[in-house]
């Protein structure tokens, strides 16, 4: 009896270890989002042009939402052309790419867009309440939403060619939503 | 001390207009804060939302303000932020499924160690009170009569 309870101290250790080994493998980052599966909040904004950026127009296209910053260095920096490739290669097969601008200055966002000569829609979120709505809680993320209007992923992190690439062509090549 | 002076940092800038943002009906500051003080500040590190000088804290405390102005509950409000961000976004787990373990783990640790702690105690006590060792009856007889015939 008193040998087991010799063994019961360093024992009782071992599950909160296990705990803590298992917590330092995971990405702190890589938070799973409730949203993937449901329909995309639409939103109406502004582009840095002056023009309305409405989601809801946008029915019936494969959407990708970026989440951006200016400030957000390297990342950002890294997949602004690999989004306007991607834009210029998959616009003709029904893919809108949106950039929201969020956290910023509106000047360091513009001088953004014409450093990299986006030619997609970019619009600044000042309210926040976009990115809010998309459980936005760093940049860059992209959301890369179907046809029919509902999120089928989210990327965390600066999105590659062939990220974008696969994503895109795995959803164009589902069968379009009956209206 | 700390939680006053944020709290009174709160309310003043809480109260400050902003052109941003019109409330369709007045809204109860420390309610905004007993909201805010239960969400986490997205882009920082265990602080909340009432208590970051972030501008992303800022925002959501903006929403907060003013889904409880157009009239909903707190409990919604936190719901908003919930269908979101996932559980991820209260500071406080919930106490349900497995969640439930991070409120009862330190109960059961504190339990089992105070269960300890009464073992080792007892068991340290009685090494300390040895049994005296068994004195024989011609021993005593010996020791009575040396004590009588002492002067």
């Amino acid at each position: 009896m008193r040998r087991s309870w010799r063994w019961l101290l360093p024992l009782t250790a071992v599950p909160v270890l296990a705990l803590l080994a298992y917590g330092f493998r995971l990405n702190p980052r890589d938070i799973r989002s409730p949203l993937v599966g449901r329909p995309a909040a639409p939103f109406a904004l502004t582009s840095f042009e002056g023009t309305p950026m409405q989601l809801g127009a946008l029915r019936g296209q494969v959407v990708v939402l970026n989440f951006w910053a200016s400030w957000c260095y390297p990342a950002c920096y890294e997949e602004a052309p690999v989004l306007e490739r991607g834009w210029r290669a998959y616009r003709d097969r029904g893919v809108v790419v949106l950039g929201v601008d969020i956290q910023d200055k509106d000047e360091a966002g513009r001088k953004f867009i014409r450093e990299f000569n986006l030619t997609f829609p970019n619009a600044p979120d000042p309210s926040g309440k976009v990115s809010v709505d998309y459980g936005v809680y760093g940049v860059p993320e992209t959301y890369f939403i179907d046809r029919a209007g509902a999120i089928r992923v989210k990327h965390v992190s600066a999105v590659t060619d062939q990220v974008f690439r696969d994503t895109v062509e795995a959803l164009l090549a589902e069968p379009a939503p009956s209206r | 001390m700390r939680a006053a002076v944020l709290m009174a940092l709160f309310l003043l800038v809480g109260a400050w207009p902003s052109p941003a943002q019109q409330p369709s009906r007045p809204v109860d500051e420390r309610q905004v804060y007993e909201v805010a003080t239960d969400l986490r500040c997205v882009v920082c590190q265990t602080l909340s939302v009432a208590d970051s000088p972030s501008e992303m804290a800022n925002q959501m405390r903006a929403i907060v303000r003013e889904r409880l102005a157009s009239g909903e509950t707190p409990a919604q409000v936190r719901q908003y932020f919930v269908e979101r961000y996932g559980d991820w976004i209260l500071l406080a787990p919930p106490r349900r499924g497995f969640t439930l373990l991070v409120w009862l783990a330190p109960l059961v640790a504190v339990v089992v160690g105070l269960a300890l702690v009464a073992l080792l105690v007892r068991r340290w006590t009685g090494r300390r009170r040895p049994t005296p060792p068994p004195v024989d009856a011609a021993m005593s007889e010996r020791i009575r009569r040396e004590l009588e015939h002492e002067p």
